[in-house]
């Protein structure tokens, strides 16, 4: 129940936004409506809301410098391979990449065995195996990174989203549910994937992955 | 006016979902040619959210660009349960933020952040509002003043604005691509939202919406 003694303009204030977002328990909502009928200073509060969020929402207020479509365009056309179109054609370079990767590197790979990030978990892998660009989740004081939408993430309202590689970086280790597909193909061996991320962490950042506990 | 993820659809957006829907299958499955026309519908869009935190446009269409080449990267992990155009914003917003951090341009606004959060803002003008057409954006002064309130706000607010009333993301995905609260997110869009009607409410006092149509005798207030 509203409280209509205690409802006056400062907590129609408080509430206008959510008000405007359709976030507001029936109850106050009426309370609101009737409010703003015979408040002339919040009907005016509320109308310039509403004109703020109508001329900011509209398309014409996104703009981009002159040319930007263009530059991204031939950005995307230089980075995109277009050789028939397959994604297939990437992994028929990128396992003789990665197999040569392997032994070149053989050594370094072993060492990174032993010696890497602090993993935030004694109890789990470290994240081979998982692409380095896929976006994923962390979440402070947790472990584990995650898809997106995985139902075993903790204490969702610190949710933050990065690469793998960033989150490997940290120390996060991959969830066991979630993750598994990729955990699968590394378990076999050192996947094709998995190799390229051990070189791209050695080279990039000097670092090397912790290995399973 | 409700603005809760309005369920109320047109044939032409259904029709727009499905062709949207195709492109993105057809990429997955290896056509990379179709990935511009996949994303230039939301490329405005892109380079806004990144300039919103960057605040400088070298540095927002790099990041635009980089955002726009990992969502491709990543294109097989999107699942059709998402909208495409708030993946690819919270994949340049997370670039963008990245970026900030790197060049730790954050400290030359950590003062400002650090501000009022709590407390509450009470509007200050309270004439009778004016309401002001859609048509004044075709004007380009009244979007650069427009734009010039936005970029006065304090980061925290201005972001939060950004990605709710002009990227049209929800609460939730506002709180997750800025790594913020619900409640953060509400009550820091309250404030932006008042403050900026104020700013508006100053711009009208200063003739920024002056030589509008209405202004011919056809006065609507």
């Amino acid at each position: 129940m509203v409280n209509k003694e205690a409802f006056n303009c400062e907590r129609v204030w408080h509430e206008i936004s959510n008000y405007l977002e359709g976030d507001v328990e029936p109850a106050l909502r009426t309370a609101m409506d009737e409010h703003f009928r015979t408040c002339q200073r919040c009907s005016s509060v509320l109308a310039g809301t509403r004109t703020v969020i109508r001329l900011y929402g509209d398309e014409r207020m996104m703009e981009a410098p002159s040319g930007f479509g263009r530059r991204l365009e031939r950005r995307i056309a230089q980075n995109v391979r277009v050789t028939g179109g397959r994604w297939s054609v990437w992994s028929t370079w990128l396992v003789p990449v990665a197999a040569l990767l392997l032994i070149a590197g053989g050594l370094r790979v072993a060492n990174s065995l032993t010696a890497g990030p602090q993993l935030k978990s004694e109890h789990a892998q470290p994240g081979q195996g998982i692409p380095l660009d896929m976006m994923v989740v962390v979440t402070s004081d947790a472990k584990l990174f995650h898809l997106a939408g995985c139902g075993f993430i903790h204490n969702k309202q610190t949710e933050r989203t990065l690469t793998a590689k960033e989150a490997i970086r940290e120390g996060y280790v991959p969830c066991l549910r979630c993750m598994r597909e990729y955990l699968s193909t590394a378990a076999k061996g050192h996947s094709a994937l998995g190799a390229e991320a051990d070189a791209h962490l050695d080279t990039e950042e000097g670092t090397t992955h912790g290995g399973g506990e | 006016m409700v603005l809760n993820n309005p369920v109320v659809r047109n044939p032409m957006q259904d029709a727009e979902t499905t062709r949207e829907q195709d492109l993105i299958a057809r990429v997955q499955r290896g056509q990379n040619e179709l990935f511009y026309e996949l994303v230039k519908p939301y490329e405005r869009r892109v380079y806004a959210a990144a300039f919103a935190i960057l605040r400088n446009e070298t540095d927002a269409e790099d990041v635009a660009q980089e955002a726009v080449l990992k969502a491709f990267a990543n294109i097989r992990q999107f699942r059709a349960e998402a909208r495409f155009s708030t993946w690819l914003i919270q994949i340049t917003v997370n670039e963008a933020l990245m970026r900030r951090r790197r060049e730790r341009t954050v400290v030359m606004e950590g003062i400002d952040d650090r501000r009022d959060e709590e407390s509450d803002y009470a509007p200050r003008d309270f004439a009778d509002w004016r309401e002001i057409p859609s048509e004044a954006l075709e004007r380009k002064e009244v979007r650069q003043k427009l734009a010039e309130a936005l970029a006065s706000l304090d980061r925290k607010y201005r972001e939060v604005f950004v990605l709710r009333d002009m990227e049209q993301l929800n609460i939730q995905e506002t709180a997750d691509a800025l790594g913020i609260s619900v409640a953060s997110v509400k009550t820091r869009l309250l404030r932006a939202r008042l403050m900026l009607r104020d700013l508006l409410a100053a711009g009208w006092e200063q003739g920024w919406f002056s030589r509008l149509p209405f202004e011919k005798g056809n006065k609507p207030w």
